[in-house]
């Protein structure tokens, strides 16, 4: 296959556009990424795109990268993944380095150093709203409830290293539902919509 | 080795990203305080900085650690770090088994992730909560950082306000009182 340069020169600014626009994690890029590929470029049908959502949702990493990658895979095999990450991450970078540098500057300025006081609480309130909307849909029935539990007191009082508690929840989700499911108990894997 | 430090790091927590960026923050956290790349309340700027700037927090987080590590081909390593296996991933399910998360394993290993993910998020809130004095001692500044958390949180909740919104004001607020 001839590698055609146009095209991945295409796909690569179609996601450096979306980049610089957006804020409030990658969740905000998502409405983006789908009008740029479905409505404007016709590169993917309305019907695939959420589904490609849900896997980049389920892969790890951020969603609006993961995307970008699966979209750009899609379009044009492992060049396109790899422009199409590029693309969506150069904007990104720049900013976060550019802001770092800003911070770096300013951060011993005493305006400054008392904003970032009241700042520090107002982050603490945006983690625990995170926490509280992930648990909407983690947290459904006695065995969801109780692992969330016992994971915030491991991490409080154990220090175990979060990674190692991350892997163990993969295993521990197989094992529990197909414990559940040898009882003779169904387990419902994801929440009822209402 | 510093550079390779970071990488190495950052390339760990990649590979276990799951659940949007929130859930990297405590993990982050651990890795950077052990290395004595900064402290608790520096790694709190930090993710005041990445929530403020466009794009994914974890990413973002873990490019503004490299750049205070190491300069620019601190960022750049981080960075690298952070999407090499998001990309690795993708290229194997996309080549081998599109309905991935269809699979019924991968949904039963869902249904022990997401409460384990909420779990981190919670610990997360309240180590950054004590770091910050939002919860401890019994004084003025203590009781005013919980209710500026109170409110942003109400804020969030309640008012729908854009985090970048709620940010500004806490620090506008900072200003005022600090």
């Amino acid at each position: 296959m001839k590698t055609n340069w146009k095209y991945l020169l295409q796909i690569f600014l179609s996601f450096l556009k979306i980049g610089p626009v957006t804020f409030g994690g990658g969740y905000a890029m998502i409405p983006m990424i789908e009008r740029e590929v479905v409505d404007k470029r016709k590169w993917v049908k309305t019907k695939d795109v959420s589904e490609i959502f849900a896997i980049a949702e389920s892969v790890p990493g951020a969603i609006a990268i993961n995307s970008a990658t699966f979209i750009g895979y899609r379009l044009a095999g492992v060049r396109g993944a790899v422009v199409a990450m590029a693309g969506v991450l150069l904007p990104t970078f720049l900013i976060v380095v550019g802001l770092s540098i800003l911070f770096l500057f300013i951060k011993d300025n005493p305006y400054v150093e008392s904003a970032f006081v009241g700042i520090r609480a107002a982050i603490v309130a945006l983690i625990a709203f995170a926490a509280y909307k992930i648990g909407l849909t983690a947290i459904y029935d006695k065995t969801t409830l109780v692992i969330t539990i016992v994971t915030a007191a491991i991490l409080y009082f154990l220090h175990l290293h979060p990674v190692i508690i991350i892997v163990g929840g993969i295993g521990l989700g197989i094992v529990v539902v197909k414990v559940k499911s040898l009882l003779g108990y169904a387990t419902r894997l994801e929440r009822d919509d209402k | 080795m510093e550079l390779l430090d970071l990488f190495w790091t950052f390339l760990m927590i990649g590979f276990v990203s799951f659940g949007g960026g929130y859930a990297m923050i405590p993990v982050i956290e651990m890795e950077v305080s052990q290395h004595g790349w900064m402290t608790t309340q520096e790694f709190t700027d930090v993710i005041a900085v990445a929530g403020m700037s466009p794009g994914p927090i974890a990413t973002n987080s873990a490019i503004f650690v490299g750049y205070q590590t190491a300069g620019l081909s601190g960022a750049i390593v981080s960075a690298f770090g952070m999407v090499i296996p998001s990309l690795m991933i993708i290229l194997i399910i996309a080549t081998f088994f599109f309905k991935f998360n269809e699979l019924p394993i991968v949904k039963s290993a869902f249904y022990g992730l997401r409460p384990i993910i909420t779990g981190l998020i919670i610990y997360a809130a309240i180590r950054f909560a004590i770091t910050n004095n939002v919860i401890g001692d019994f004084s003025f500044q203590t009781f005013s950082l919980l209710m500026i958390c109170v409110l942003s949180f109400f804020a969030l909740m309640k008012l729908r306000m854009h985090p970048i919104y709620v940010i500004a004001l806490a620090g506008f607020f900072g200003v005022v009182l600090y």
